[in-house]
């Protein structure tokens, strides 16, 4: 078995390899499918020995933002008569913070719920509400399963790829 | 990458929004920068407010930026976000604008939306950039020659006879200097590449704009050596 100095757990190189290589098809079917787009990369960028989890923490903080904002434009939605200045706020909040996320698809259906609002449309609002609630249940899957798989790669002794 | 003469750079980021905090915290330091976030406008002047010297009674004609007299913290920019509930960023950049303590402070605003109006608005008021979100680590890059102008300024009061005499040949200078929709990126999209057009229609139709030019008291693009080499023929002198 292969020695690496200073590595005191690793997988054989091939097992390694494989791991990373999943890892980047993984990762560029999510920018394929526009799930994510290149901010996410940027925030890659930023992670480094000092900050190792700088982007599992930033997606948490976005996964509690988003949940709290969600309830707050479903709670907006369900009032008579519906403040939709109110929802704008919310929407406009998400927008910026998905958008600094690199969640691309979630920021692209904020804008329409956007539009919804300023034309006060409750159908329209709450066809949204339910596409944005279900987008960031999928970005959130995806990107614990991302996580995942870079754990497993620096566990197994390597590095986690970074996508150009 | 800090030399003991640009070392500390100490910048005021101010952001509602608790994950572009985040982010822009760790572009700053990633950068080498010292950071401290703020979530409002209020809480920024606070904050700047505790840097002002009590005796700000010297009569010199200058609005001299001495950090060293003043006990308390040394601010060399102020990033701030333009949305903001209460105070939005405009609002805190006037204010830093109309305080004689504050104004030499290079104010930096960002925004997620693409406003031409909003963008010259910013900048006829004194903003030394307008960048667009989400931030990124080339927009950081464009902070630091504002930060040098401001140190440059300690003890340097000589250069501002210099500055005014050139200052006739430079208003084009200034004009497409204050463009930063167009720096936003490196690799610019077709899209953004259309607004910046606007904007830089924008630009030219405010040209001869004083407020602009009381805003920078330093001239800009005078010094060849400085920053030119960083807008990789974007900036057109």
């Amino acid at each position: 078995m292969p020695r690496f100095h200073g590595q005191s757990n690793h997988a054989p190189v091939d097992i390694v390899n494989q791991l990373q290589k999943q890892y980047v098809d993984y990762l560029t079917s999510l920018f394929h499918e526009g799930v994510l787009d290149d901010q996410f990369t940027q925030l890659q960028k930023l992670q480094d020995e000092s900050n190792p989890d700088f982007t599992v923490e930033v997606a948490t903080l976005f996964f509690v933002d988003s949940d709290k904002l969600i309830n707050n434009m479903a709670a907006a939605l369900e009032r008579s008569p519906v403040d939709f200045k109110q929802v704008d706020a919310d929407v406009h909040q998400l927008k910026g913070s998905s958008s600094s996320i690199g969640a691309m698809r979630v920021k692209n259906l904020c804008i329409t719920f956007r539009s919804f609002c300023e034309t006060q449309s409750y159908e329209g609002c709450l066809i949204c509400l339910q596409q944005v609630k279900n987008e960031c249940a999928v970005l959130k899957d995806k990107l614990q399963n991302l996580f995942r798989m870079e754990q497993q790669i620096v566990g197994a002794g390597g590095s986690v790829p970074l996508m150009d | 990458m800090s030399s003991a003469a640009e070392s500390q750079f100490h910048v005021l980021a101010v952001d509602d929004s608790l994950i572009d905090r985040k982010l822009i915290e760790r572009l700053l330091k990633i950068s080498s920068y010292q950071v401290t976030t703020v979530d409002s406008g209020s809480k920024a002047l606070e904050f700047l407010g505790s840097r002002v010297n009590d005796d700000r009674s010297s009569s010199d004609s200058l609005p001299s930026v001495s950090p060293s007299d003043h006990q308390g913290v040394e601010v060399n920019l102020i990033i701030t976000d333009y949305c903001m509930p209460g105070m939005t960023g405009y609002d805190l950049l006037k204010k830093i604008k109309e305080s004689s303590s504050l104004r030499d402070i290079p104010v930096v605003i960002m925004s997620s939306e693409n406003v031409p109006s909003r963008i010259t608005r910013c900048l006829e008021e004194g903003a030394e950039e307008f960048i667009l979100k989400p931030v990124r680590l080339a927009d950081v890059n464009k902070l630091r020659p504002h930060m040098m102008r401001t140190k440059k300024l300690k003890g340097q009061e000589q250069e501002q006879e210099q500055e005014q005499e050139l200052q006739e040949e430079s208003v084009t200078h200034c004009e497409i200097r204050s463009q930063p929709p167009r720096q936003h990126e490196l690799e610019i999209e077709q899209s953004q590449q259309d607004q910046s057009q606007q904007i830089q229609q924008h630009q030219q139709q405010k040209s001869g704009n004083n407020n602009k030019r009381k805003a920078l008291d330093v001239e800009e693009g005078l010094s060849p050596d400085r920053t030119r080499s960083r807008y990789n023929g974007v900036a057109t002198f």
